[in-house]
This record gives C-alpha cells, sequence and structure tokens, in this order.
C-alpha cells in the first residue's frame, strides 16, 4: 500500500509520456530480461548477431520456442511472478510465420498482459513484442539493447525476490514447449547447431 | 452455452479481503469454453493475486484448481481437498458453479471472480450473442426459429413496434452497434419458410410465471430419479 513510488504507469495529464523514470535511474540496476525467442527468426538472428560480433547487453535471457504463438499470458505472467524486470517475445517479420499466424497470436497475448499489468499497477511496457527476421543480426542486437535500456530506466520490478530465477520459473512454465539450448551459444557455434 | 466475464481485480481483492489462503477454483465446462474460467484462467487469476500481494508485500498462500464442473456435487468431490484447504475460494464458473460450490462447503467463503452474463451462441472465435433467457416457454416454434424474448430489445411478443426501419432496431447495442429488428428477421424467415400466415395467428399470451418471475424454479425427472 505504501510504494507508490512504483505505480502509475499513465501520465495524468494525459500526455504521451514515453517511458518516464518515476524516480532516478539507479546506475548499478541491472535488469534480468526473459526473451522468448522464435527457433526460425529470433534465435537464428541472435546468432548472426554472435557471429558478426555485434555487442548486446548481457542482461537478456533467451528461451527458444518454436513459435511465438506457443507463448501463453500465464508464460509471462509467471516471469514476471518470478521477478523478471522485463520479457520481450521476438518473433517473425509479421506475414512471415513459418506457422501463419502465430506471431500475431503472441502480440495480442502480449497486448493483453499489459492490461493485465496495468491493471496490478506495474507498468505495461515491461513486456513487449518484437518482429524480425533470421537475417537481422543487427536488429536483433539493436532491440536488446533499446529494450535493455527502456527497463534500466524503469527500475527493478517491483515483485523481485531475491533468490528466484526468473529464467528457470518461465522456462519451467513452458514445461515441453521450450526447446533445448543449443548446445555451446558462443561465436563458435557451427552452422547446424539447431539438431534437437 | 453460460457464458461470464472476469471481474475487475479490485472487485476481486476487495471480496477476498484479508483472507490468508486462497483457492481459486476454475470450472472447466461453460466458463472454460468462453475463455473466462477454465483452469488456464484460473491459474492467471492466481499469478495475478500472487503478484499483487507480493506488491503490496501481503503473505498469502494462492493457489489454483478446476472442476470438471463446479455445478455438480461428484466433480466438486474431486477438488474438496484443496477447497476444504482454503480461507477463501474464488469461483470462475458460473452462478450455478459458484453456489454449488458454495452450497457444498458451506460455510467456507466462496466469492465469486465473475459476473455470469448470458446464455450466448459463439457467433465466431471469442464472439457471443445472447441467445436464450431460459424463459420456460418456448415460442420459437411461432417465430421461425428466432427468440423475440431476447433478441427484439422490447421483448416484445407480437411483432414489430413502431421503432423498427430497414431492418434494424432503434435501440442501439452498449458499443454503439446496430441490432437487428428480431420481427424484421422473424418476418423475413417465416416468408422463407412460406408461413406468413404465423405473423397474423392467434396466439395465447405468455405464461410468464414459468420465467425467473414465477420464483425459484425446480425442475423433477421422476422417470430418471434412482430406486
Amino acid at each position: 500500500m505504501a510504494d507508490t513510488d512504483v505505480k502509475t504507469p499513465v501520465a495524468e495529464d494525459g500526455e504521451a509520456v514515453d517511458e518516464a523514470p518515476k524516480k532516478p535511474v539507479d546506475p548499478d540496476f541491472e535488469p534480468e530480461i526473459i526473451v522468448f525467442a522464435c527457433h526460425y527468426c529470433a534465435y537464428a538472428a541472435a546468432d548472426l548477431a554472435g557471429s558478426m560480433r555485434l555487442q548486446y547487453p548481457s542482461n537478456i535471457r533467451m528461451i527458444k520456442l518454436p513459435c511465438t504463438g506457443k507463448l501463453e499470458v500465464i508464460h509471462l505472467l509467471r516471469a514476471i511472478e518470478a521477478g523478471a524486470d522485463g520479457v520481450y517475445a521476438a518473433g517473425c517479420l509479421e506475414g512471415e510465420c513459418h506457422y501463419l499466424k502465430g506471431n500475431l497470436w503472441a502480440r495480442k497475448r502480449i497486448d493483453h498482459v499489459k492490461d493485465l499489468l496495468t491493471e496490478l499497477g506495474i507498468e505495461p511496457e515491461r513486456v513487449e513484442m518484437f518482429n524480425m527476421s533470421s537475417a537481422m543480426g543487427a536488429k536483433f542486437a539493436e532491440v536488446a539493447t533499446e529494450f535493455t535500456e527502456r527497463i534500466k530506466a524503469l527500475g527493478p520490478n517491483p515483485v523481485k525476490r531475491a533468490g528466484v530465477d526468473a529464467h528457470a520459473a518461465a522456462r519451467e512454465a513452458l514445461g515441453g514447449a521450450a526447446m533445448p539450448d543449443d548446445p555451446a551459444p558462443s561465436a563458435a557455434t557451427s552452422e547446424e547447431g539447431h539438431a534437437t | 452455452m453460460i457464458t461470464a466475464e472476469r471481474k475487475p481485480l479490485d472487485e476481486i481483492l476487495a471480496l477476498v479481503g484479508d483472507k490468508k489462503k486462497v483457492l481459486v477454483a476454475g470450472c472447466d465446462t461453460c466458463v472454460a469454453i468462453c475463455l473466462t474460467g477454465g483452469e488456464k484462467e484460473a491459474e492467471i487469476l492466481a499469478a495475478e493475486l500472487r503478484i499483487k500481494a507480493e506488491q503490496d508485500g501481503r503473505e498469502v498462500e494462492i493457489e489454483h484448481t478446476a472442476a470438471i464442473r463446479q455445478c455438480e456435487w461428484e466433480y466438486l468431490d474431486m477438488i474438496a481437498d484443496k477447497v476444504e484447504q482454503a480461507d477463501v475460494v474464488l469461483s470462475m464458473a458460473c452462478g450455478i458453479g459458484i453456489q454449488s460450490l458454495a452450497e457444498k462447503f458451506a460455510p467456507r467463503l466462496v466469492m465469486p471472480a465473475v459476473n455470469t452474463n448470458m446464455l450466448g451462441m459463439p457467433q465466431e472465435h471469442a464472439v457471443w450473442l445472447e441467445r436464450c433467457v431460459a424463459c420456460g416457454e418456448c415460442r420459437i416454434g411461432l417465430t421461425g426459429g428466432i427468440c423475440p424474448v431476447v433478441r427484439c430489445s422490447k421483448s416484445l411478443m407480437n411483432g414489430p413496434c413502431g421503432g423498427s426501419h430497414d431492418g434494424l432496431c432503434e435501440v442501439t447495442g452498449p458499443e454503439k452497434e446496430e441490432i437487428e429488428c428480431a420481427w424484421a428477421l422473424i418476418w423475413e424467415r417465416l416468408k422463407a419458410q412460406g408461413r406468413e400466415e404465423l405473423m397474423f395467428a392467434d396466439r395465447p399470451p405468455k405464461d410468464w410465471s414459468k420465467s425467473s418471475s414465477g420464483g425459484p424454479r425446480k425442475m423433477v425427472r421422476e422417470e430418471a430419479k434412482p430406486v
């Protein structure tokens, strides 16, 4: 009840405020960000970003999915509940989903999660949907950087608890829907690293 | 099917009050099909309540479960263990399920997390239209299979009022959408069936005592009662 500093996600004056931080940004705050990445595009784009030696923040932790259409509202909520400071899904470009409309479903579900977070008094900007192709390594790095900056400006998730691993919780919530991580996620990974 | 909509979170929080052990109980029949109160939605509400409690610094235990049908005693037995451990049960079933749960486990506190709103037909995915009010005396045999009780804004039983034009009702829906005039639809349907004379036939007055205005209704099928 007393912690009014983390509430009010929308400005009272009706002006479109763009993620204006309600409190000073803590320069030492390193957010934990969960990325639900589609196997066909964003996950491959991340590989490409690595091969291109592009820098992006180490705050993001990926979970690979066969399609972002596999994501459900509860998966995103579980990540937030477990203390993730930000969560985003990265799916194929609109119109290019390998399962036709999975990325469009994901966007709708993420919009719904934004509504639920607003209802809870948590900033809806903590969840987002992005689209990219597997050839867009630079876009992957750019999105990761911009989203990390956005979450740094927002500050920590108000329900963060010590000792809870948001990545593990999100993975557990997904169960068999999440794909195993590739064996060696370093830049040295061979091209055909997506076996299982 | 019976449709329902989830209550706003603030209203649900007020119903829960300061109770420590909360069970969110979904129902996997009608309200699951209308995507409001099945196990999935119960899990989502439970997660929301846990996040809210954590934000407010309240120590609570929030779990979820779902009965195959909350409106039948046998299915309620299957969730009895969880219900009996809760200080308050938030039911996401329709009004029938909520009351069954409250009655079976009385005097345990059972609160509604949804508003039951209609007997609706899924017109397309995620869109439901009201088609029946369970009035107890069905007349759609005389009206071309279209119910004037529910589809006419004024529930007129003997033809259109003066506010119908070009097949549309003078009343608009909650989202300002146009409402088709039920009696225009009935006339067109009867014409297509070659039964226009039904429009002009004598009809006995409808017995509204068979509707909810006649007190709580009860149905007994003697031939089906256990021996």
